[in-house]
């Protein structure tokens, strides 16, 4: 069993005051990632892929079904540590998640809970820092720092951590396109260069594309899970799932059906997009 | 104007002052307070002033900075000044109904406001080279055998060390709502006092909702981040005990002894 997450029949209800009934968000939800891998999870508001990240990080424990986590169960108290040691987690508003008052601090913060040598945590704290190419601001005021550059200091605290797994929960929502790009760069980067396993939820389409799988959540279920290339092609279904497709897509669809004329609507990159678009013209 | 406010107000530099361990600054400090009311006369307050000009003189921050310091209380000071001048008894040297002016109230008014000064500008000169997260962990260490005592001295300092990170934070963000409210017509420059305070309602409403939201999210991604409490905790910064620190409390130490010595003279 080479899965690092493994779900079945996942179920999460939100508790609510005595009297009412449970809102249920998962519905039973079966999943399998594997180590290694680079899974976008897109879903439009309430759609429950937030609640899904939290339940892989033991910040959430299943009401109904199993979460295992590198064969843990999360629901087992013991586990809870471990389980947040192998699955790191980002979240979406950088303000919310930086400790300390100075950038390198914050980096160390979660090696210096594991309880690392100091020497070994200056060493990590510094290639973290490089990696994400903000080594040069590791005295600053976090508050300082642009959205972006805030993101990247905490995506450098989870590289540090080591771990076999991060969780990004709508990193770029609060970011200005310059921000997302530099965010989406790092993302990528954990994935190929450290070999990282990473889930990216997000209600960016042109993020999932550069993920190798995307899992769609809707209304508390799985709706689709698959290439980006077989999901984005879908595109009746993604709409009926109030999810935009990605515009190169669009473009395509959109003058297929107009004109009828037997398009390939698979273009991912605005390149490929344009070269369909060149020989349709021709 | 909200984001002048600084909290602490560090300069950072590369002195020798700014070098010295701020734990050893700390005992320092405090032991340079009680140096001040032990000195009673004016030659140890020569001594002592000529110490502190020293320190200012390493740390290489402006004098002008350090007596600004001082504004702020100079209220006070007088106000103590006064006190000690009309009310100490002794022998009378002028006298206007109850109001009176003895030789000895002169001498305490004068040290008084001596020692007042000297410790703001001290204590000042301690937070001036000391950054904000030194002092915290230099306290945190000072009082770390208080937590056999199971004093909470961690979560103290943990307490401290995010209030100053999101100072900043919060002060931005209020910022913000006063704006979101002033363009919804909200006046807070005008009305008598009551009116005024209850037009911060509206800033401070938003500012604690959020305030809260916030520390929840921080706590879960502290969790997430395996924070546990003081449990196998170690720590990146590593205190040492340098050569600057060794000598700064042996001249310190001879600058105590000597002003003891000179107590014995009244000197």
């Amino acid at each position: 069993m080479s899965d690092i997450i493994k779900t079945e029949n996942l179920q999460y209800a939100y508790p609510v005051e005595e009297g009412q009934l449970a809102v249920p968000v998962l519905k039973g939800v079966d999943l399998s990632i594997k180590r290694g891998e680079f899974v976008a999870v897109l879903g439009h508001n309430g759609s429950g892929k937030s609640t899904l990240a939290g339940c892989f990080n033991a910040i959430r424990l299943p009401t109904g079904g199993v979460c295992y986590v590198d064969m843990m169960d999360t629901r087992d108290e013991n586990n809870t540590y471990e389980v947040r040691k192998t699955v790191a987690m980002v979240f979406q508003n950088p303000d919310n998640q930086l400790v300390a008052t100075v950038v390198e601090e914050d980096v160390a913060f979660a090696l210096e809970n594991m309880g690392v040598p100091p020497a070994e945590i200056r060493k990590r704290v510094d290639e973290a820092l490089r990696a994400v190419d903000m080594y040069e601001y590791r005295h600053q005021a976090p508050h300082r720092l642009s959205g972006g550059q805030k993101q990247r200091v905490a995506i450098a605290g989870v590289i540090a951590m080591m771990p076999r797994c991060v969780v990004l929960d709508e990193p770029t929502a609060m970011l200005d396109p310059q921000g997302r790009r530099e965010v989406m760069d790092v993302v990528r980067e954990l994935n190929r260069k450290f070999g990282i396993t990473v889930i990216l939820i997000t209600h960016h389409m042109d993020e999932a594309v550069q993920a190798g799988r995307v899992v769609v959540m809707h209304k508390g279920n799985v709706l689709m899970d698959g290439a980006p290339r077989d999901i984005f092609t879908q595109v009746d279904t993604l709409r009926a799932a109030s999810l935009t497709v990605p515009q190169t897509i669009e473009v395509l669809y959109d003058l297929d059906r107009a004109d009828g004329e037997n398009l390939p609507i698979d273009a991912l990159s605005v390149d490929a997009c344009a070269d369909i678009l060149e020989k349709y013209l021709a | 104007m909200l984001r002048d406010i600084t909290i602490g107000q560090f300069f950072p530099g590369d002195s020798a002052v700014h070098r010295l361990d701020p734990r050893v600054k700390i005992v320092l400090t405090i032991a340079f307070i009680v140096l001040l009311f032990l000195a009673n006369g004016p030659v140890s307050y020569a001594i002592i002033l000529a110490f502190l000009g020293i320190i200012i003189g390493i740390s290489r921050i402006s004098p002008k900075m350090v007596v600004r310091g001082l504004r702020p209380v100079l209220f006070i000071v007088a106000l103590t000044a006064a006190l000690n001048l009309f009310y100490t008894p002794g022998d009378y040297i002028w006298q206007w109904g109850f109001l009176h002016i003895s030789r000895e109230g002169i001498r305490t008014a004068v040290f008084m406001v001596i020692r007042l000064m000297l410790l703001i500008i001290a204590t000042s000169m301690l937070t001036y080279t000391t950054s904000p997260i030194q002092l915290t962990d230099g306290l945190e260490r000072l009082l770390s055998p208080l937590k056999k005592l199971h004093a909470p001295v961690h979560e103290l300092s943990m307490m401290m060390s995010i209030a100053l990170r999101f100072i900043p934070t919060l002060i931005e963000e209020t910022e913000k709502i006063i704006s979101a409210q002033k363009a919804r017509g909200a006046d807070f420059e005008s009305g008598n006092l009551v009116q005024r305070a209850r037009a911060m309602i509206p800033i401070l409403v938003p500012l604690f909702i959020s305030a809260f939201r916030r520390a929840d999210e921080l706590a879960t991604a502290m969790e997430c981040r395996l924070y546990r409490g003081d449990v196998g905790r170690t720590r990146m910064r590593q205190l040492g005990i340098a050569r600057v620190d060794i000598c700064a409390l042996a001249v310190f130490a001879l600058v105590f002894a000597a002003v003891i010595a000179l107590r014995q003279f009244d000197l």
